[in-house]
């Protein structure tokens, strides 16, 4: 059996082969491997006997349950009316200078994608962005920068 | 409490089973709500909003589709309120629409546009949003074409695809402004599950889905002064077709059909009727020949139960989800692609016509013969079997172009030497039809005697329930079948692949230990195909069903076996059933498919 195949099979296990254990097996999966693979999808398919594309139309309904490949860290800006007035813009514009991206696109070493989302529920304190699970509020440029320096000079420390 | 319930709707008193819809209630008045998204076939939706009513002493509005009466209830379905609401829905469902109708396959025959032109969507409507929403057509499917930019997203096909056919190939992908109906990743018709069964295209309210039409092609071919055009026409065709050209439904039309064909220009009218016959020949014979082989020589690598090969979307279904049970699946050719065979070999040597001249054109009820004549197997006669499928939708059209008055047109006969056929092939159309057919020949061959059923009517294998059973028990067999003495043949007849996943489940579990299966990927079988005139329903698809067994009782022939043509085409070509000739023109493999 592949690797995909013995995960999907796991999951399945774990969690059921009901409609209800979908989600659970497909955040299984986000958990295991970042994104949702077709193979994944299909595997996923064969378990629970339902068709493929309704795999991928469950998937595709959440923001977070990823159907292509993304970077290590990815940065989710909220995209919602109260942390655009707080300068949501601005701070992408700043994400996208410092890491040379454009939104929604995956850095060229695979470490940071850029992508918005919807409220993150610290419209108290916009704006604010996710990365990966980590939540960072009232950004401003600046903040952005230091932040992703950070995040910069952990992975070459690691290396 | 009653389990009737009393209401008002426009002031018309209507009293009603209780658990009924507004919409039901309307209908019993003779008040017609317009829907959408809403089809008799299919669960409730309620979401296009269009079908919107409005309730006394409720701020409100109620989609009539999907909200049940209650006792008092005071409905007005045609206020200001009412009114100005569902041409904002019409507008609104137009703004994301590519409203280009005179180019549109559907243009004269879209739901969306009746409503359009009935609630006078004019020039100040919404924005047009259709340039912002990058939408993609997907026409690489022999059989159907997906144009996202005509959708509505009212999700009848998705609903058709998983409730009728348990297939879903089409699903709700994304979500807010971005959300679609969509494949497998979005990937080509063509390469997905699809069976090309065309249920969706029947029951698609615009043009999102059709079938791709070859009429340029046909139309060609018949102005083409070295061609030599030879159709066919299905079973299912003959009592529908009229219902497309303004006809009542379950009118039979065969005599009309051949005269216009005649009319269009085709060198040779003939029948698929005629392979039909030949199709109970050889697939009887198929089934005989494995009871032999499991029975009596006790072999281990014969397969029970037989199951037929006719439905292409079956076909395509069975390769997509149980390839386990291929070997299964009857080897016999579909009667289409028999006909193609034989017409490219046997008939054009009859007619003294070079194949490669020879253009073979189809009329059929359904959208995946037209995939099925594309298979890379369907080319024994050294060339394309069956050149060009039309959908009896298409032939309908093609007649109108023509400027032919179909309803006063005289009856006419189809050509001989392929063109005869029995009441067993007519039956081919109905659900259980194949079933019956193969019965009135096999237990003919094993007995000697006729089918012991009053007027040969089998009638355990007919009607509309999903799934239905019947046993025969064969006694005082002739010598040589003495095997199959005392043997209860059974057989299960199901249509929609919604139930075939049920059958094959039960055989697959060990729970069904059938002889032979039928199986029709359509609702109703190829009467209610996804080629057949729009629109379907329960009650019309028993009217083209009771005109199929109607026809087949008019036929002089009701047994495939004792059709002069088929006996003559065997005593001179064919020489005898499963034989070697048949085994190169007449039957076929099938290739195991995907998971998605």
């Amino acid at each position: 059996m592949t690797e995909v195949k013995l995960l999907v099979k796991g999951l399945a296990d774990q969690h059921g082969r009901t409609m209800e254990s979908l989600l659970p097996i497909l955040q299984g999966i986000v958990h295991q491997q970042q994104h949702i693979s077709e193979d994944a999808m299909v595997e996923v398919a064969r378990e629970l006997d339902i068709s493929a594309a309704q795999v991928y139309g469950t998937a595709t309904f959440y923001s977070f349950l990823h159907t292509k490949p993304l970077g290590k860290y990815v940065i989710r800006v909220c995209k919602t009316i109260t942390c655009m007035m707080h300068g949501k813009n601005q701070v992408i514009q700043e994400l996208e200078t410092v890491l040379k991206v454009k939104l929604g696109e995956t850095t060229h070493d695979g470490k940071f994608t850029l992508l918005e989302t919807n409220c993150l529920g610290q419209c108290h304190k916009g704006p604010a962005m996710l990365i990966n699970d980590e939540p960072y509020t009232e950004l401003t440029p600046e903040k952005v920068r230091s932040i992703i320096m950070k995040y910069k000079q952990q992975e070459i420390s690691a290396n | 409490m009653s389990d009737k319930v009393n209401l008002k709707i426009d002031n018309i008193a209507v009293s009603i089973k209780n658990g009924s819809t507004i919409l039901e209630a309307a209908e019993k008045i003779n008040v017609r709500i317009p829907t959408l998204c809403y089809h008799e076939d299919l669960c409730v939706a309620g979401n296009c909003r269009i079908c919107v009513v409005e309730q006394t002493g409720s701020d409100r509005l109620l989609p009539a589709c999907a909200m049940p009466v209650s006792e008092g209830m005071e409905i007005h379905t045609n206020s200001m309120k009412v009114r100005n609401a569902r041409k904002q829905i019409v507008e609104l469902l137009v703004s994301e629409h590519r409203a280009d109708c005179t180019r549109c396959y559907k243009n004269g025959k879209c739901e969306l546009q009746e409503l359009s032109s009935e609630y006078i969507v004019g020039e100040n409507g919404f924005i047009d949003l259709v340039a912002h929403k990058g939408y993609t057509i997907d026409n690489f499917s022999p059989s159907i074409i997906k144009d996202d930019s005509k959708c509505i997203r009212c999700q009848r096909c998705v609903r058709t695809c998983d409730q009728l056919q348990s297939i879903s190939a089409l699903t709700v992908a994304h979500k807010g402004e971005s959300m679609k109906v969509s494949s497998f990743f979005d990937k080509p018709m063509f390469e997905v599950v699809c069976t090309n069964c065309g249920q969706c295209v029947n029951r698609c309210p615009t043009g999102a889905l059709t079938e791709k039409t070859y009429l340029d092609e046909v139309w060609t071919a018949l102005n083409s002064e070295t061609k030599h055009t030879v159709v066919q026409t299905a079973p299912a065709v003959r009592i529908a077709l009229g219902e497309a050209l303004g006809m009542p439904v379950g009118e039979i039309v065969t005599g009309k059909m051949v005269s216009a064909l005649r009319r269009l220009g085709f060198s040779s009218v003939l029948d698929t009727d005629f392979t039909a016959d030949l199709t109970i020949i050889e697939e009887g014979n198929e089934l005989l020949h494995r009871l032999k082989k499991v029975v009596k020589d006790k072999d281990t690598t014969v397969r029970l139960p037989l199951t037929t090969s006719c439905s292409p979307g079956w076909v395509k279904f069975i390769e997509h989800a149980f390839p386990e049970y291929l070997p299964n699946v009857s080897t016999a050719k579909s009667p289409q692609q028999m006909f193609g065979a034989l017409a490219k070999t046997f008939y054009a040597n009859k007619l003294k016509v070079d194949p490669e001249n020879m253009v073979s054109i189809s009329i059929m009820p359904c959208t995946a013969k037209k995939y099925e004549a594309d298979r890379p197997e369907m080319r024994s006669s050294g060339f394309k079997d069956v050149d060009y499928v039309l959908t009896t939708r298409e032939l309908a059209l093609m007649i109108k172009q023509a400027g032919i008055d179909f309803a006063s047109l005289p009856d006419d006969e189809y050509d001989s030497i392929m063109g005869e056929s029995s009441g067993a092939a007519v039956i081919f159309g109905a659900t259980g039809g194949v079933m019956e057919a193969a019965l009135r020949t096999a237990y003919e061959v094993v007995t000697g005697r006729e089918v012991p059923f009053e007027g040969l009517n089998i009638t355990p294998v007919r009607g509309m329930d999903y799934i239905r059973e019947a046993t025969i028990k064969i006694e005082n067999v002739l010598p040589e079948w003495d095997f199959l003495e005392g043997v209860e043949l059974k057989t299960c007849v199901a249509h929609g692949l919604s139930n075939a996943k049920k059958v094959m489940e039960a055989v697959r579990d060990g729970k069904a230990n059938y002889h032979f299966i039928e199986i029709m990927a359509c609702p109703g079988g190829c009467l209610g195909g996804g080629g057949q005139p729009i629109p379907t329903s329960p009650a019309i698809r028993k009217k083209r069903s009771e005109a199929i067994y109607h026809e087949d009782e008019l036929k002089p022939i009701r047994k495939s076996h004792e059709n002069p043509e088929v006996i003559h085409l065997y005593e001179e070509f064919l020489k005898e059933p499963l034989g070697e000739v048949s085994h190169k023109l007449l039957h076929t493999h099938y290739t195991e498919r995907n998971r998605y």
